[in-house]
């Protein structure tokens, strides 16, 4: 096999990753919430995804219908309730990030715990769309490939929304600076819940599509706050083009590090590079300083 | 003052309660039930590998000797039924697990207790099993140095293969196939980095040198990897005939699916645990017809397959073609073994389980002499939807290998 085909693999798992983050960067990055239940949002709607095919036999891409939506309520729902209190006693962002962090924490343990009372601790796969596609004479999974071109939509339309509307100029004005959005007329809380949300809806997506390739139990959460954190931060926080570069980078390292080296090095070398990132440029790749 | 005397008055009394007690349980009066104990990963990294091998065997046999009334007990003369008056969740976490069976021996005086799930937890307990002479039917473990371990622990018993047996069992198959001129000697060797994989892949490695083969293809992989297509690429343009891959659940779907979709059929496709899981054979159905895994089992053993029939209804899961049988078989010999010694006194179950055998279980004949199942499965394969043990070839009942495996 040729290195080209190396990093064409490289790039469609990068995808997956910027895939996982850009939910958790419009949180971070627009609604100021560190949410560490993120990776669990996501879990749950793997588990939907699951449900809906293997009792219903209802295509997962379609059950994003259903799942996005209520997923997107849901976020809603913690915002209004759980963020908004935290958010109107903190009095500045490193307050809100503190406590947001503790919160979401406690988040975390309680829909870890619910899904595992009532999905059971077994690991759930399911096959779907696991059918090869060829892209220049390369062999890749069809589901995988779906991952990564959903990661582009997603990151395009969300870009062309912040720069080219006026509902996106307000969200930027929001990232950038809440008080001073506000006091041109901005209504910052509504706005948050909206990212906030829009982020859960995103998630929603992504665990949907993570499914049909990832086994996944009510434990796995965690591990996909971690990579989301690594790549939002790699990137840029509130930066989606940023998300979806890094994401790349990060998949790309990962994939020649396991071709030229070992595997096994794949979480050291991916590491590693998000240390070099923090180190030259503190912001992310594509930061605003 | 007065408060020191409620508090002596009050010690007096729940001593004299104690007293009653222990002079009622010595007049021989049947206890109401047996007090079985356990600690499991009920949550934690562990919780899955727990819920899809060990609480499912527990509850089925829980339920079983209920519905018979319970264990006939001689000295007291009548069936005592099963009582769990503790289900621990050790949280994955060894020291929590440790500090629970603690509890359950010198606290709640269970009179037997269930092992915990994983090699690393049951060989954490094994002292403590020991110390409190509570016989350890440690289903979910192994380890190469088992005989060392039951000398220094009598109280604990080993169920599963050594890893070095399952290389054993894989290598006769292979050979025959080579001796035949059928199968190249090369070898594509995948492990997950953990203490599981490297001991697989050293272990395995040794012997397969040993015998002859050239392992043309070794890399790791990091336990949760989200993707393993350049691995299975690598594996199909290294031109060997054989795929092993020592991998977890996990992992081991996500190289079947990944070979499937690259269409990769080496001659023979190997990986290990999770493979004899149902869920895999009912996510890939007949396409993993040929695939060989750890372990394995023979339905054809009596009440194998009522077992495996009830196990469904009753926990609505399937049980897997290695550990979960075995994890069944190892309570039915406790049960017996109390039967057969007639009392609840541990020391002498103890002694009837390692030589009160050979033990009829549904994973057949099993002696303990040596606190060690001797003679079992080491490699199965998916055979028209069931995953039947095929080697060592000197177990009764073992089918031929499916060679060279279907395409998918």
């Amino acid at each position: 096999m040729s290195v080209i085909e190396v990093i064409l693999g490289g790039v469609i798992l990068g995808g997956l990753y910027a895939l996982v983050a850009i939910g958790f960067n419009l949180q971070y990055g627009m609604a100021r919430i560190v949410n560490l239940a993120y990776g669990e949002f996501l879990m749950t709607a793997a588990f939907a995804a699951f449900w809906m095919f293997t009792l219903a036999r209802i295509n997962p891409i379609a059950g994003m219908l259903l799942s996005v939506p209520v997923t997107f309520g849901a976020n809603w729902i913690v915002y209004r309730f759980l963020m908004t209190p935290l958010v109107r006693r903190a009095r500045t962002r490193d307050q809100l990030e503190g406590e947001t962090i503790l919160a979401t924490f406690g988040l975390l343990f309680v829909l870890r715990g619910a899904a595992t009372l009532a999905f059971t601790a077994n690991n759930r796969f399911y096959d779907y769309l696991g059918s090869p596609v060829h892209i220049f004479g390369f062999t890749f999974a069809a589901n995988r490939v779906l991952a990564f071109a959903l990661a582009c939509v997603f990151c395009g339309a969300i870009w062309f929304v912040l720069k080219f509307t006026r509902f996106g100029a307000t969200m930027r004005a929001l990232a950038i600076d809440p008080v001073g959005a506000q006091l041109v007329g901005v209504d910052t809380r509504r706005l948050s819940a909206l990212a906030f949300a829009g982020g859960g809806a995103l998630v929603a997506a992504a665990g949907t599509l993570v499914s049909t390739f990832l086994t996944f139990n009510p434990a796995v959460g965690i591990e996909f706050t971690m990579k989301a954190l690594v790549v939002v931060i790699m990137g840029g926080i509130g930066n989606v083009g940023g998300s979806l570069a890094a994401g790349i980078l990060l998949g790309v390292a990962e994939a020649l590090c396991s071709y030229f080296v070992d595997s096994g090095l794949t979480l050291a070398v991916a590491y590693a590079l998000f240390l070099v990132v923090l180190v030259v440029r503190p912001r992310g790749l594509f930061g605003t300083p | 003052m007065y408060s020191q005397l409620r508090r002596i008055a009050l010690a007096a009394a729940a001593v004299a309660a104690g007293t009653i007690a222990v002079y009622s349980a010595n007049a021989a009066d049947a206890p109401k039930s047996i007090r079985i104990g356990y600690v499991i990963s009920l949550s934690g990294i562990n919780a899955q590998g727990a819920a899809t091998t060990t609480l499912p065997g527990y509850d089925l046999w829980v339920k079983d000797v209920n519905a018979k009334g319970g264990i006939m007990v001689k000295e007291f003369g009548k069936r005592i039924p099963i009582e769990v008056v503790a289900k621990y969740d050790d949280t994955s976490s060894a020291e929590t697990m440790l500090r629970l069976e603690e509890k359950l021996m010198s606290q709640d005086k269970v009179d037997f207790v269930l092992p915990p799930w994983s090699t690393g937890f049951n060989l954490a307990a094994a002292p403590i099993f020991a110390k409190y002479g509570y016989p350890h039917l440690a289903v979910t473990a192994n380890a190469n140095d088992e005989e060392a371990l039951v000398k220094q622990f009598p109280t604990l018993f080993f169920f599963l293969n050594q890893p070095m047996h399952f290389g054993a069992a894989l290598i006769e198959v292979l050979n025959k196939y080579k001796a035949e001129g059928k199968l190249n000697n090369k070898i594509a060797m995948l492990s997950v980095g953990d203490q599981f994989g490297a001991e697989f892949a050293a272990g395995f490695g040794a012997g397969l040198k040993a015998a002859g083969y050239e392992i043309v293809l070794q890399k790791s992989y990091p336990l949760g990897a989200a993707d393993l297509t350049n691995e299975i690429k690598e594996a199909k343009a290294s031109g060997a005939d054989t795929f092993i891959a020592a991998s977890y659940p996990p992992d081991t779907f996500m190289l079947t699916g990944t070979a499937i979709t690259q269409g990769y059929n080496p001659k023979i496709f190997y990986t290990a645990v999770g493979t004899a899981f149902a869920e895999y054979g009912a996510n890939f159905k007949d396409k993993v017809n040929g695939v060989l895994g750890i372990g394995g089992w023979d339905p054809k053993v009596p009440g194998a397959e009522d077992y495996a029939k009830r196990q469904k209804e009753a926990t609505g899961h399937a049980p897997d073609g290695w550990a979960s049988p075995v994890t069944y078989a190892s309570l039915q010999i406790l049960e017996q073994a109390i039967e057969k010694a007639g009392t609840l006194d541990r020391k002498k179950v103890l002694d009837t389980i390692a030589n009160g055998g050979p033990w009829n279980t549904i994973v057949g004949s099993v002696d303990l002499k040596t606190h060690i199942r001797e003679h079992q499965w080491g490699v199965g394969q998916w055979q028209n939807g069931s995953f039947v043990g095929v080697s060592p070839s000197s177990m009764p009942n073992a089918q031929p290998v499916i060679f060279p495996k279907p395409q998918w």
